[in-house]
Order: structure tokens, then sequence, then C-alpha cells
């Protein structure tokens, strides 16, 4: 089986050499005259204040750590995902069952961070 | 099969793909440009060449021979990573896209894509989801508060679609049984098409590839009215180039993962009752795989010059509000036919 990452280990390869090349063609023809306007920061023509490197208020943090949670359910469904056929064929209804319930159980969840204005903007 | 005949085959490929890839990469550049003139009642490119067919290569000069401008404020590695990382994803996920049915060329076998690995959905999935790293980084490195809020809302983005997209994906494992991408369109035989098994799943994975590749109706971390350039607006000269390339390879994998998870791939259907026989029979099926990416191609630009943009809030909200119920929806459906019809 590990034959078959062979070719995918060689795209990696060309992928990398390919985007260095790419990187790297980026000084070689260009001229490099650099002064003090063209290396600040691009504010529409005027002086720009402030720096970037303050801390952001980040508005979704909240969404951001459920999507952690429910990307792993989605994990989760996977392996079953791919069994689903011989399960069904082996155990009838109680394949899709329990799945059914981890789905209901995971709407419940859904919905009460709805209603809790979790996903509410701000 | 011995080992060096697996590793100049695999390069052979390697090498062909990707000269079809940055071929196509430099011409969809310039059908997107001539499709929005077309849309817009203008001409578009046409003095470079026959017709401006020979605009991309012009476009690529220009690009090299510019100034590379690194920012004072910038964060010099991350800066450099950036665009590193975009092209350096977007051109290693073609990996496991299957573009054909095997061959027999030369007396031996020879598979149509790159690899066969039995986890391929998953390697496409973890690799397009490291694409957001090269947008943030982007964004935060350049020191410019454009490029910031740029990469602040690729980020937003992502966390928006990634989980719809996961479960519709779900619901085409369970049809196939398998995550190996060449299962996947072998139990799409006929008219078994998974757009047509799971519609709900079909349109919720359709939209989430938009919101994937940042093409506009999603194009927040771009944003050109608002944000200038988004997270590019401090890059030019080729590290601008490999985020221009990167998104459309980007387009071309998404178009490619769409036909192969949904349009069934290589099969044309019923073509085996026209008896054409061996050569003639792949032929049509590889040229149906380019045709139907092709026009998932011409549907991606169709929609960015007929569309408007959402606000990224109301991304956040088409993400988790509706799309992610309809991608458990989905789920069940796909259960419901699985159990009624086997």
């Amino acid at each position: 089986m590990i034959q078959n990452y062979i070719p995918i280990f060689f795209v990696i390869a060309v992928a990398a050499i390919f985007g260095v090349a790419v990187i790297f063609s980026s000084k070689l023809f260009g001229p490099q005259r650099p002064d003090k306007i063209k290396e600040s920061p691009y504010e529409s023509g005027k002086k720009p204040f402030g720096n970037t490197k303050e801390r952001v208020s980040i508005k979704y943090y909240l969404v951001a750590m459920l999507f952690i949670i429910f990307d792993i359910e989605v994990i989760f469904v996977y392996p079953w995902a791919v069994q689903f056929k011989s399960l069904w064929a082996e155990f009838g209804i109680f394949a899709f069952l329990p799945m059914f319930v981890f789905l209901i159980v995971l709407e419940i969840g859904f919905l009460y961070i709805y209603m809790k204005g979790g996903l509410k903007w701000d | 099969m011995d080992i060096w005949g697996i590793v100049i085959e695999s390069v052979v490929k390697i090498l062909f793909v990707l000269t079809i890839m940055l071929l196509t990469v430099s011409y969809l550049v310039l059908a997107e440009r001539k499709v929005s003139a077309w849309i817009q009642s203008r001409l578009g490119p046409n003095r470079v060449g026959w017709g401006g067919a020979l605009q991309p290569f012009a476009d690529v000069a220009k690009l090299l021979l510019k100034e590379d401008i690194v920012p004072k404020a910038a964060d010099k590695t991350l800066h450099t990573l950036a665009p590193f990382l975009a092209i350096f994803i977007a051109f290693s996920t073609y990996a496991v896209i299957p573009f054909g049915p095997p061959i027999t060329l030369f007396g031996r076998e020879i598979n149509l894509h790159l690899a066969d690995v039995n986890i391929g959905v998953l390697y496409v999935l973890a690799l397009t989801s490291l694409g957001v790293y090269a947008i943030t980084f982007a964004g935060w490195s350049s020191g410019s508060k454009y490029s910031l809020l740029g990469g602040i809302r690729s980020s937003a983005q992502m966390i928006s679609y990634e989980v719809s997209m996961g479960f519709s994906i779900g619901g085409v494992v369970m049809m196939a049984s398998s995550l190996s991408p060449v299962d996947i369109i072998e139990s799409q035989s006929g008219w078994m098409w998974n757009a047509i098994v799971q519609p709900i799943g079909f349109i919720t994975f359709l939209v989430s590839a938009f919101a994937e590749t940042n093409r506009l109706p999603f194009d927040l971390p771009e944003a050109e009215p608002e944000l200038v350039g988004g997270y590019h607006t401090e890059y030019s000269s080729m590290k601008f180039a490999s985020f221009f390339m990167a998104e459309y390879a980007n387009m071309i994998i998404a178009s490619g993962m769409i036909v192969m998870l949904y349009l069934g791939g290589w099969q044309v259907p019923y073509i085996e009752k026209l008896g054409l026989g061996s050569p003639f029979t792949q032929i049509i099926q590889t040229l149906s795989f380019f045709v139907k990416v092709g026009f998932l191609l011409f549907f991606f630009i169709w929609v960015r010059w007929s569309i408007p943009r959402f606000r990224y809030d109301q991304l956040m909200n088409l993400g988790w509000k509706v799309m992610f119920p309809l991608s458990l929806l989905n789920i069940v459906w796909v259960a419901v036919v699985i159990m009624l019809f086997n």
C-alpha cells in the first residue's frame, strides 16, 4: 500500500520546487530601488498612521470555538459513512439509528447555541 | 511493478499534469477576462496575439519585470512564506483527482491519476483547508490595515463553510463506501450521479466550493471596492502572481472535486452500449471529464460577474444557519435512500 503514496511525495516535491522558483524569480528580474514611500503600507495615498501589530478584537471568536467542536463531529461521521452499506446489510435499521440519534443530539445542541445567541453577530 | 517503473511513470505524469495545469491557469485568466467582457458588452483583451491569445504570456512577462516591494512594517519571513504556501498547496492538491479511466499505453496499464490512495478525499480536504493559512499569514504579515482585514475575513469565511462541506462529502462517502476517488467515481456509474441522488449535498458542496476558492459572491478576503486588494494589497511582482495563480489553480481543483464527487467523474452514462471498443471509449470518457470541468469553470466565472458580494456576517449566517442544517439533512437523506434501494 505504501507504494501508492510515492507519487504523492513526488507531487509535493515538484510543487515545493515550483513554489520556491516562483518566489525566487520575483527578486531576479525586476529592478530593486526601494525608497521610504514605497516601503510604507498602502493607505489610499494618505500618510499611514498607527500599526497593525496591536491587538484586534475578533468578534467571531465564539463561532470559531464552536467550529472546532462541529468539525470534530464531521470526522466522527466519516468512519460510519464508509461502513454504512455493509453495516446496513448486517444489522439493518440498527446501523442507522445510533447515528440518527447522534445527529439529533447534534442538532439539539446546535439549536441550543442558536437560541442562546451564540451565533449572533456582536 | 518494480519501484523504478513507478518512479519514472509518476514523474512523467506529474510533469504532464503540471504543464496542463499551468496552461489551463493562464488561459483561465484570459477566459475570465473574455467572458466578463462578453457579459458586460465589452471587447476584452484583443491586442496581444490573435484576438488576445498571447495575453497570459504578456502578463507573466510584465509581472516578472516588476519590482518586488516588501513593506518596512512587514514580517519578512511570513511575508515570503505566504505566497509560497498558497502556490505549494494549490499545486500539490491535484495529486489524487482522477481524470480518466485506466488506459493501456506501451503495453502497460496506466492510470489517469497521479496517485490512488485510499484516503484521497481526506488528502484533498486536509490540503485545501491549509490554504486559509496562506491568506491569513499574508494578511497579518503585510503590516497594512487592509491586508489585516482581509486575513481576518478569510478565517471567518473558513469557519463558516468548512463544517457543511465536510458533512456534504459524508453523503458521497456513504454512497461509495470508500474515501478513494476512484471508488467514488465508479460508484456513480450510469445515471447514479451524486448530483442526482443527493441534490441537497450537491448544492451545499457547490456553495462551499465557492467560499473555499474565495470567489465571488464570497471573495471577502479580496473585496476590491472595500479593501483595495485585501490580503494581497502589499504584494507585487511574482509574489502577487503566485496568489493569482493559486486562486485559479484552486478553481480548477474545486471543479475537479465537484466533478469527481457529484458529476460522475469521467463516467458517461450508457457509453458501453455504443460498443465503440477499447481506445475510443476511454478517450471519450477522459474528454468528458475535461468538458465537465470546463463547464464548471465557466460557471464559476459566470457567477462571479452576475452576483453581488455577501457581507461576512451574512456569509456566517448562511454557513451556520442554512447550510449546516441542510448538510445534516443530506446525511439522513442519503441513509434513507440507501436503506430503501439496497
